[in-house]
């Protein structure tokens, strides 16, 4: 097995608000590997987002803040580094990109200073070398007549194209690790296929591991290598992507498969989990699912479940498969 | 909950074949303003020369990317915009026609659910009163009747009556989608367009939009003309599918036959870029090259040419004709 | 597809919204009472109120009221901030100038409110020719230079001979009626934005009546932008009364307005020997215009949190 790149440990991040503390990101553990392609996937509010900016340490404060945990990259603990370490991490060894293309690229500087910025900063190039970097970056990308695109600003560009070159921008300084934030959702199917290929492309090509987040069982199973699904601001099962879609043992795993609506499987129904997402403010020390959970038992309610193999690499939190639960 | 995969007992055409909508080659044209003097330099085309027909009680589902038109086709349809050219027509009245009292009369059997949660509702009315205000305004029941209605309705679409003096704020986006469709609902109407409404909710929230909006359907015996840009949702809700690219028609047909025998070449690579849930299923898929170009300067000929895989010269220059082959499926393509 | 483009901290308040029936009013109200620096400055514009308009009951001394043996006296236990050249009680100038300044500021703003909010909600919603023509107005009101204008029509209320009492009444409505054109321009793409929600186009779905439109979905929701714009209008009618009186162009004497007793200390000996002609009045004005502005700045960040960012 590959070399573990990213560790999280424990990792606690809280906000603060006018109504109570939400501990959206709650004891959370789990590693990527080199050159591992890990989609953590969940709903809207589940943490997934909040988990890629503390390990980026991107986390606006006030009011969020880290409060506990460990986050370690290739052995080290970045929330021990000062802010100027980070820095130098950050778009060098951990790159990242976002759901919204327009807003990530700056509209009033054109495309080339925003692809040689990094590389300006991070690998000290010239500015000659910079722009033969770029220019052979954005034709990576596969985006015709580089030259061209390099003297545009962002708002000439359409969306899908704007994606590319942001994917053009993390790549630029060649990162161990890539966190892609649902970077296909504000974009249309054809041109979310297009991109999803050109990851799967960087990946083989380059060995990048890559952080992926999204809502999308879909795009889960054609990109994930290994599977991380939250809930809640917890890990609530993770499995490698076979196993996982195999037999998905967390009933909201289950749930989310069966409420999706899948092309050429038409059924009479679709399964809906019932309820909502909970209120994320001061939540109990229980399962957070279990008021949706069509097997919830007593101890669901005022017990929360340990993430815990028990098939090999597929850990679960869930009382089901706990003797606690099995008693019952 | 039911999850077998049976095939479903609808029939082709949808409903009881009678047409309740009818679209005779609609266009709208979005005019782009310029130059000092602000004007009209050009058009965005948004909608360019669409026909169909959408019988009673059937679910008519329109597919496509984003600027293909079909919120725009949605609009017009209620004259909630001005179109530019073509009729339509509801239960045989051209809506364009109708004066202003005619049309608010008409208002009450048609009505919309949109996509965005948060902007479809405004932020200073109750929910109770949200729901239940265009009964009051058009005088279709008293005062006293109102809450009883509202409550009933809320009901319907799974809200509970203490949501009545909640604003909008306290709801969830999914709850707030159900607010939607209950202020159309409450309405009693005979044709709903829904507009990409599940498209910015939660996948499990989604599945219970999806289901209750085609509970009502069979309770109401609704007539639904559902946009969405996702084609499984859209084949999982409607009877008869109209794929749309750049403002105009590609291909249409009843949900099963176009599912099986897609024949435009734009419905096979939007049907094969759809993510499919398992990872053991390796696809041959079709990689669409390019962008959509703009509406605003459409491709020559068929507009689809710049992106086919299968494009030949005459593509560029001849727009294909949009012909029945059969089976109730229309294509607009030179090769199907 | 279009996503609402929230951002990552809008997002999470949106999830955090405690579900308790709680108007956007009263929300509002809450968030407000948050605001440390906006009660401050709210108190303190209470007090000056208060001060101003029975003060003036509690004084020994009347308008206009001229003691020439006891005149340029400094502070002292019988005059608390000393008199004039002409043996006023400045304490009790003061009390009056501040009725007539925050009088013409209240009534001026809320001229320019009325008829801002009217033509801007009209050149919104109807749009076309009522947009067109209101719009060109507007234009022609914003290239018109305000002070010289001012000056001007100050010159000629002058020259009309028009008594000084009656005189700040046609202030009021000049300052008034040059002040519309920013609010109507606020009230109008607000309009215009609110026409393009969803919920404006569900009215239309349904078949509203335009009244129900405009006075219960469109108008209740420019009402946090016209409160804030009018509050901070406040503070600016209250300077440009005062530019003006300073001037002699305003209020006259001898009614006294916090501008033209600052006019008193248009000579060096005033200036420099006798600050407490000049000082208390320029006092009030400084601290009544920062505590209207540290006001409205709260009702703005408590009215629409998403204002705050732009």
């Amino acid at each position: 097995m590959a070399k573990e790149l990213v560790a999280f440990r424990n990792l606690e991040t809280h906000f603060k608000t006018s109504a109570g503390t939400v501990k959206a990101v709650n004891d959370v553990s789990f590693s990527i590997r080199e050159g591992e392609t890990l989609c953590v996937v969940g709903e809207s509010g589940c943490g997934k987002s909040v988990t890629a900016m503390s390990l980026m340490q991107l986390i606006e404060s006030p009011p969020g803040k880290i409060v506990g945990g460990e986050i370690f990259f290739e052995g080290k603990d970045l929330l021990k580094l000062s802010k100027k370490e980070m820095s130098r991490l950050r778009g060098k060894e951990i790159a990242m990109i976002f759901q919204e293309p327009m807003s990530s690229l700056n509209p009033v500087f054109t495309i080339g200073k925003q692809i040689t910025e990094p590389l300006l900063y991070h690998l000290n190039m010239t500015q000659k070398e910079a722009k033969a970097r770029a220019i052979e970056l954005i034709t990576m990308v596969g985006i015709p007549r580089p030259d061209k695109i390099f003297h545009s600003y962002p708002h000439e560009l359409s969306g899908g194209m704007r994606q590319r070159i942001m994917i053009a921008i993390a790549l630029s300084c060649d990162p161990k690790l890539l966190i892609a934030d649902e970077p296909t959702t504000a974009l249309d199917v054809t041109i979310q296929a297009q991109i999803l290929d050109l990851m799967r492309d960087i990946k083989t090509k380059r060995n990048t591991a890559i952080m992926m987040i999204t809502h999308d069982l879909g795009v889960v199973a054609e990109m994930a290598d290994f599977v991380v699904v939250m809930y809640a601001g917890k890990v609530i099962e993770e499995a490698s992507v076979l196993e996982l879609f195999r037999e998905p043992r967390h009933p909201y795993t289950q749930g989310l498969l069966k409420a999706k609506p899948v092309i050429n499987q038409r059924k009479e129904r679709l399964y809906s989990i019932p309820g909502q997402v909970p209120n994320p403010v001061d939540l109990g020390e229980n399962c957070h699912f279990h008021d949706r959970c069509e097997f919830c038992m007593e101890i669901c309610k005022t017990k929360a479940p340990p993430l815990r193999a028990h098939i090999d690499g597929h850990k679960t939190a869930c009382w089901l498969y706990e003797e606690e639960g099995k008693a019952q | 909950m039911s999850e077998s995969t049976v095939p479903l007992e609808k029939s082709y055409v949808g409903g009881n074949g009678e047409p309740l909508i009818q679209v005779e080659n609609l266009k709208k044209y979005f005019p782009i303003t310029g130059g000092v003097f602000q004007r009209r330099v050009g058009d965005v085309k948004a909608v360019d020369g669409v026909s169909f027909t959408i019988n009673k009680g059937e679910s008519f589902g329109l597919v496509g990317e984003s600027g293909c038109g079909k919120s725009t086709i949605g609009r017009t349809l209620l004259r909630l915009n001005d179109k530019t050219d073509g009729k339509v027509y509801y239960e045989g009245k051209d809506m364009h026609e109708l004066s202003k009292n005619d049309l608010r009369k008409i208002r009450t059997k048609m009505q919309i659910v949109f996509q965005d949660p948060f902007s479809s509702l405004n932020p200073r009315i109750k929910v109770g009163d949200a729901i239940g205000e265009a009964l009051l305004d058009h005088g279709l029941v008293s005062r006293k009747e109102l809450k009883e209605r509202v409550i009933e309705t809320m009901k319907i679409c799974g809200l509970a009556d203490y949501h009545y003096d909640r604003f909008p704020h306290e709801f969830s986006g999914g709850q707030r989608q159900r607010i939607g469709i209950a202020r159309a609902l409450i309405m009693n109407p005979e044709f709903i367009v829904a507009d990409e409404p599940v498209s910015a909710l939660d996948v499990s929230i989604q599945a219970q939009i999806i289901n209750l909006l085609s509970d009502l359907q069979q309770e109401k015996q609704l007539t639904y003309l559902f946009i969405s840009h996702d084609l499984s949702v859209v084949e999982h809700l409607c009877n008869r599918v109209g794929v749309m690219y750049l403002g105009t028609m590609m291909e249409m047909a009843p949900t099963e036959e176009l599912f099986s025998n897609p024949l435009h070449p734009y419905t096979k690579a939007l049907m094969s870029a759809i993510p499919v849930p398992d990872p053991t299923l390796k696809r041959e898929r079709i990689v669409l090259q390019g962008d959509i170009p703009s509406p605003a300067n459409p491709p020559s000929g068929c507009k689809f040419h710049t992106r086919c895989p299968m494009a030949s010269d005459i593509c560029k220059q001849e727009v294909p004709e949009y012909r029945n082959v059969g089976n109730e499926h229309f294509v607009a393509c030179h090769f199907a | 597809m279009e996503q609402p483009s929230l951002n990552r901290t809008e997002q999470l308040q949106e999830q955090l919204k405690i579900v308790k029936a709680e108007s956007p009013w009263r929300i509002a109200i809450r968030r407000f009472a948050k605001n440390r620096l906006a009660l401050i400055g709210l108190i303190i514009l209470f007090l000056m109120a208060i001060i101003c308009a029975f003060g003036p009951f509690f004084s020994p001394y009347e308008l206009n009221q001229t003691d020439i043996k006891n005149k340029n006296l400094a502070p002292n236990a019988q005059y608390w901030l000393g008199t004039d050249k002409l043996g006023r009680d400045v304490l009790l100038r003061v009390m009056l100038a501040g009725r007539i300044s925050l009088t013409v500021g209240l009534v001026a703003t809320a001229i320019s409110v009325v008829i801002g909010a009217t033509l801007g909600a009209v050149a919104g919603f109807y749009r076309r020719f009522a947009d067109t023509i209101i719009m060109r107005i507007a234009d022609i009101f914003l290239a018109l230079p305000t002070l010289p204008i001012l000056i001007t029509l100050g010159a000629i209320l002058s020259d009309l001979k028009i008594e000084p009492s009656k005189r700040i009444y046609f202030l009021m409505l000049i300052i008034g009626i040059l002040g519309w054109v920013g609010l109507a321009r606020l009230v109008r793409s607000q309009i215009l934005t609110l026409r393009e929600q969803e919920f404006m186009q569900a009215t239309e779905a349904l078949g509203l009546r335009d009244s129900r439109k405009i006075f219960r979905h469109l108008l209740p929701n420019t009402v946090p932008i016209i409160i804030v714009s009018a509050t901070l209008g406040v503070a600016g009618a209250i300077l440009t009364e005062s530019a003006l009186s300073f001037l002699g162009l305003g209020v006259v004497p001898p009614t006294p307005s916090w501008g033209n007793m600052i006019n008193a200390a248009n000579n060096l000996i005033d200036f420099r020997k006798r600050p407490w002609i000049w000082i208390p009045p320029g006092m009030c004005i400084l601290v009544t215009v920062t505590a209207i502005n540290l006001i409205g700045d709260g009702l703005r960040d408590a009215l629409d949190p998403k204002m705050k960012s732009r």
